[in-house]
């Protein structure tokens, strides 16, 4: 086994010139975002846009987009494992590697955020006090965590029997991959929850939050793989079939028309006997006392979301690589705004107390988040050439 | 570090609690901290021992006598250290029979916020962060909606014809989001019903902040600054003592003091004599007078949280 971290870490360092040249920009980039949360441990979280009004912000934003795009890996562990689709088995550890970026990210979002990350150790139990099972949050941390487990554990069960060159045995890895399906719709699940949970923040406080955030996941995740497949593709020797782009492009255009159902039942409920509860949709689509700071950035994405969703429905224009590009990209920036700034910012607006005090994350925030992302690319690139070197055996056990 | 014990123990609430301690046998952790050398800068002023304990405390609940004990002396000295000021740091018990609540009476409200003035004085609040425990909304006659309220009037020209004013504080909440949403436990509801933070096991997520349906958590987003000669030396450790960075804090009841027998700092502050505080649970209360005689209302009480925390009118 020790022969095999060996070879593993010996595949993810070696490249040719460009594959070095992306890893340090990445590594740059991640040094960045260090430099500047060196910064923020310094002088506290006052160099963010923060406050005791709006007091989670970019963040946690980038934290429930994150936890989605983790939970998509599932539409190619369904397929490959359950249908035992021959083509979706080929790229499915390439999906759980994403998975493990994602939850990766999730959770370094969640730690840059807190005021005592030093303390964290608090959350562990036993030596610390995890509130467990009454807080969400709790709840969060032990879903991550397990989902984590899972998407590392059952890959390198497979790649490690493949660089044995033994077949993985199904019935020992089968029962951790059903896990792995639930685990993954839970994670969002309790990730909406989080939010939902609060019926002091009516904006959040609706049931319509937890199938919203499964159908944006499943919009946003498909958009990532479909353009990352596509990439490993032009650059490497690593050929993934057609038949799971069109699979993804499909289940990517139910889950986008869905999620925009849903935001019509949440803007016909909220506007139709406008109340107090519907304040912060009203400060978020139209301003509220002259404040309205999100309106363009939740008009762009509900803009960039209607056009993806025309491309995706029409066949011909979902079939066109470039148009379903176009697609995959509009709507992952147009979920990324509707599920991060979108939902978590103005729960904040107005306060409880009536107080409207608006939220724009510093250069601090941005950095960080930056960093965070690179690092996140990093691990996934790291991942994905491992995988790639196994399944193509170029790394294995040396016979004996 | 002689003079500070002598200063210390001529003080008669710091002697309530060694003689507490004594009760307990264990005098000697006292006598110890006395004797700990000159703290090296390497440890933020404390020994190595003290920021080893810190960092690797228990949790409150879990704590022992002796655990408890050098904890407080630590805050005494960290306190020592940045403000230059011996404070008393108690741990003072909820008294049993004991729950209290609070009323206001609206009529008598006149919005001068000397009862805001008195908390930020009282509980050592950070003077730069603008943190205040009590938000009194300046509201138009006819009106109770709160999106329209006014945070921000100038407390010199009140009252203002046509307005009313309604202080909103945490209302200690029964059933508490804030104590169901936190991680690690720690905020949690007290036997006589106050909602306390510890602010040295929070980790600053913030997760109660968006819980609170009162606006009544606020986060210390850089240090809290107190001038030392205005700081309050009377602390309690779930209460007033000074806090430190990236940690949530909240009205609590004015702890170091209503244990104690005494009435919160801004009711002791109110000129027009609008506030109400006791103990729920004494049938001779005042709180339980206005609570049978008058009508009351508690607000957001729809949510579900049952605040202790009403409001009434004349």
């Amino acid at each position: 086994m020790i022969r095999f971290f060996f070879d593993a870490f010996r595949s993810m360092f070696s490249g040719d010139r460009n594959y070095w040249l992306w890893l340090t920009f990445l590594g740059a980039v991640f040094a960045l975002g260090c430099l500047n949360y060196a910064q923020q441990l310094q002088h506290g979280l006052v160099v963010t846009g923060l406050s005791d009004q709006v007091s989670w912000g970019f963040y946690i934003s980038n934290f429930a987009f994150l936890v989605g795009i983790a939970a998509a890996a599932v539409l190619l562990v369904i397929p490959a494992y359950i249908f035992e689709r021959k083509d979706i088995k080929g790229v499915v550890l390439l999906g759980e590697g994403i998975a493990v970026a994602a939850v990766i990210m999730a959770m370094l979002f969640v730690v840059v955020d807190l005021g005592r990350p030093e303390r964290i150790w608090h959350m562990i139990p036993l030596i610390g006090r995890l509130n467990f099972p009454l807080s969400l949050l709790a709840w969060d941390v032990v879903v991550l965590s397990g989902y984590l487990l899972l998407n590392l554990a059952i890959p390198f069960y497979i790649l490690y029997s493949k660089y044995r060159g033994v077949e993985p045995r199904l019935d020992l890895y089968f029962p951790f991959v059903v896990l792995a399906i639930v685990w993954a719709i839970s994670i969002h699940t309790v990730t909406a929850f989080l939010f939902s949970a609060n019926p002091a923040r009516p904006y959040w406080h609706t049931a319509l939050l937890g199938p919203r955030f499964i159908a944006s996941a499943f919009v946003s995740g498909p958009a990532l793989m479909i353009v990352i497949f596509q990439v490993m593709r032009k650059i490497t020797a690593f050929q993934v079939k057609q038949s799971v782009i069109d699979l993804l492009a499909l289940i990517m255009t139910f889950a986008l028309q869905i999620n925009l159902f849903f935001v019509i039942a949440e803007l016909f409920t909220d506007f139709y006997n406008e109340g107090a509860h519907s304040a912060s949709i009203r400060y978020l689509f139209l301003g509220l006392h002259g404040f309205g700071s999100l309106a363009p950035w939740i008009w762009i994405a509900l803009t960039f979301n209607v056009i993806a969703v025309i491309i995706l429905t029409i066949h011909p224009l979902r079939r066109k690589m470039l148009t379903l590009n176009i697609a995959c990209v509009l709507s992952f920036v147009g979920i990324w705004i509707e599920k991060g700034m979108g939902l978590v910012v103005p729960g904040f607006i107005p306060t409880p107390l009536g107080e409207i005090f608006e939220y724009s994350p510093t250069s601090v925030e941005l950095a960080v988040s930056l960093g965070i992302w690179a690092l996140g690319l990093l691990i996934f690139t790291l991942l994905a050439k491992l995988v790639m070197a196994v399944e193509q055996e170029r790394i294995h056990r040396p016979a004996s | 570090m002689s003079d500070d014990k002598v200063d210390k123990t001529d003080t008669g609430t710091v002697a309530t609690r060694r003689n507490f301690l004594r009760n307990f046998g264990v005098g000697a952790a006292g006598a110890a901290a006395a004797t700990i050398p000159t703290p090296s800068p390497a440890w933020d002023g404390l020994t190595f021992r003290e920021a080893f304990d810190e960092f690797f405390r228990k949790h409150y609940k879990k704590m022992s006598p002796e655990e408890i004990e050098r904890t407080l002396t630590r805050i005494e000295r960290r306190a020592k250290r940045r403000f230059g000021v011996d404070i008393d740091c108690k741990n003072t018990p909820a008294q049993e029979g004991v729950v209290f609540g609070y009323a206001i009476n609206l009529s008598a409200c006149k919005g001068y916020r000397d009862c805001v003035s008195a908390c930020v004085k009282e509980n050592n609040v950070g003077r730069d962060s603008q943190v205040q425990y009590i938000r009194v909304l300046e509201m138009d006659r006819g009106n109770m909606n709160l999106e329209e309220s006014e945070h921000y009037y100038d407390p010199e020209t009140v009252p203002v014809e046509g307005k009313y004013y309604l202080p909103v504080q945490c209302m200690q909440c029964d059933d508490a989001p804030c104590v169901k949403a936190c991680p690690v436990e720690a905020t949690w509801t007290e036997p006589d019903g106050i909602v306390v933070v510890d602010y040295d096991w929070c980790i600053g997520c913030r997760y109660c902040m968006t819980a609170c349906p009162y606006w009544a958590r606020h986060f210390n987003w850089t240090e809290p600054q107190i001038p030392p000669e205005e700081l309050n030396t009377d602390t309690h450790y779930l209460g007033n003592r000074p806090r430190p960075r990236g940690v949530v804090e909240k009205c609590h009841f004015c702890t170091q003091r209503t244990r104690e027998g005494r009435q919160p700092a801004c009711m002791e502050a109110c000129p027009t004599g609008a506030r109400v505080f006791g103990n729920l649970l004494d049938p001779d209360s005042e709180i339980r007078y206005v609570l049978e005689n008058k009508t009351v209302f508690r607000l957001k009480e729809d949510l579900g949280t049952e605040p202790k925390f009403w409001y009434y009118t004349d």
